[in-house]
């Protein structure tokens, strides 16, 4: 269809759109996505059991006697989100791919940063609600009371949730388009979260071990100039991964 | 390939490092014979930052201009940084276990290596699992670009994961003034090596054009 496809001397044009408009048109992707989600449910039941699975097979690897709860279940958390991300991440493209559904998508007067932005807000909002079951779980199986720390541990959370979320959905649509899809988005992936699931998993261990607020805040910190850089350079380089 | 000026400059440097290490430079008083690994480590080390440095930059650069030989060149320097990555990784460990008394500890220089070792060997896998010329050449740009990004990031968060929850490890030796003569000897291995990186990333170059079935002008 190269009468719908974009030029690329509308380049500045783009870069001009109004911010309104990008936002707009990511809501109306990420709805789509999500409503797909919602009438197949299939994935958020598969990654949800996943996470539990998860859970409960990292208490059978632990000796209780020698570490104790507050101690395991940060590190059980940030791995099992982790890795049921990207669970969640491979179905992100792999939906538009069936029966060609990326171009219609990609020739759709929508800019393809809104693309990536309703992309990354859909998978960002299907880890929340995935968080949102698994964290009191841990909390249940654990015999961790969480209620005292609940507000700074769902914003470690949601920071954590948006920097897994956006360099997984960047790479998830680099790897559909590869011979070894699934095998390659943990291989782009997992480096790219250490530096997410090490901020995020001390400063929910300090929360745990009763310390003040104040000791996670340089994790904190971390965490959110990490969002902020990779939201940024992902949404620029995603054009890149769908020219035709 | 027929042997370059280059590669045959690059290989006489090796040779007269490796002979001055091991003929011409004092042994050091107190790590030994295990100290010589210092004169391959580092310059090694050197030459991987370098490699990757290049691989960001003609990363950037092939996006914007959109030349082959950009890319050719960032998959060429990936490849190079990637071998001497893991000269680094080997000759650490066999350096750490006598002096610090372990192989491997998880401090934010060897933890970072460790990582680029990971992301550029996931570039290597990028580029084999995809087809297409014109976007293999894309998507390992945008990789070669934020894993350059990510280098900051995961030095940063396991330099305070280590600062924060100190272990006891044997101390790191402080870097000793180095004797006149241990410094020329460093600094004629550090040439060598960057030497012999710029020949290897060449004749690797010459094979990705070869490959590509690209007419080189001449000279080139």
């Amino acid at each position: 269809m190269p009468s719908l496809r974009r030029s690329s001397t509308c380049g500045i044009a783009r870069w001009c759109r109004p911010v309104g408009s990008l936002f707009r048109d990511a809501l109306l992707i990420a709805r789509k996505d999500l409503m797909i989600e919602f009438r197949t449910r299939s994935a958020f039941l598969a990654v949800l059991v996943f996470a539990l699975l998860g859970i409960v097979i990292f208490y059978f690897a632990w000796d209780v006697t020698a570490v104790s709860a507050a101690d395991l279940a940060p590190g059980v958390l940030w791995v099992i989100f982790a890795f049921s991300g990207l669970l969640g991440l491979n179905r992100s493209f792999a939906v538009e791919k069936e029966e060609g559904a990326i171009d219609g998508l990609l020739a759709s007067p929508v800019s393809r940063e809104a693309i990536f932005l309703g992309k990354a807000l859909a998978n960002l909002l299907f880890v929340l609600a995935v968080q949102v079951i698994a964290i009191p779980a841990v909390s249940f199986f654990y015999g961790l009371p969480l209620a005292g720390v609940a507000a700074p541990l769902a914003a470690i959370a949601v920071l954590a949730a948006i920097g897994l979320v956006v360099v997984g959905t960047l790479f998830s649509s680099m790897a559909a388009n590869t011979r070894l899809s699934e095998l390659l988005l943990p291989i782009l992936s997992l480096p790219f979260f250490v530096p997410i699931v090490i901020p995020a998993a001390q400063a929910t261990a300090k929360l745990l071990s009763g310390r003040p607020v104040g000791d996670a805040l340089p994790w904190l910190r971390l965490l959110l100039a990490f969002d902020l850089l990779f939201v940024v350079a992902c949404t620029l380089a995603y054009p890149f991964t769908i020219e035709e | 390939m027929k042997p370059t000026p280059l590669s045959i400059a690059a290989a006489i440097g090796v040779v007269v490092a490796f002979v001055r290490v091991f003929f011409f430079t004092p042994t050091e008083a107190i790590q030994g014979l295990a100290q010589k690994i210092y004169y391959i480590h580092v310059p090694s080390a050197w030459v991987a930052f370098l490699a990757f440095f290049l691989v960001a930059l003609t990363s950037a650069l092939y996006l914007a201009l959109r030349e082959d030989r950009l890319d050719r060149i960032a998959e060429s320097s990936a490849e190079v940084g990637v071998v001497f990555t893991t000269v680094v990784l080997i000759t650490g460990p066999l350096w750490g276990k006598p002096i610090w008394g372990t192989y491997w500890t998880w401090d934010a220089r060897l933890t970072l290596t460790l990582f680029l070792w990971f992301v550029y060997v996931a570039y290597m896998v990028l580029r084999s699992a995809v087809e297409d010329r014109d976007m293999r050449a894309r998507y390992s740009a945008v990789l070669g670009i934020l894993g350059a990004l990510l280098i900051p990031f995961i030095h940063l968060s396991v330099y305070l994961f280590r600062t924060l929850h100190p272990m006891p490890i044997l101390g790191k030796p402080e870097r000793p003034s180095l004797p006149n003569e241990m410094l020329s000897t460093f600094i004629i291995a550090f040439a060598a090596f960057t030497l012999l990186y710029v020949a290897l990333l060449r004749a690797r170059y010459r094979y990705a054009v070869e490959r590509d079935g690209v007419k080189l002008p001449e000279g080139d």
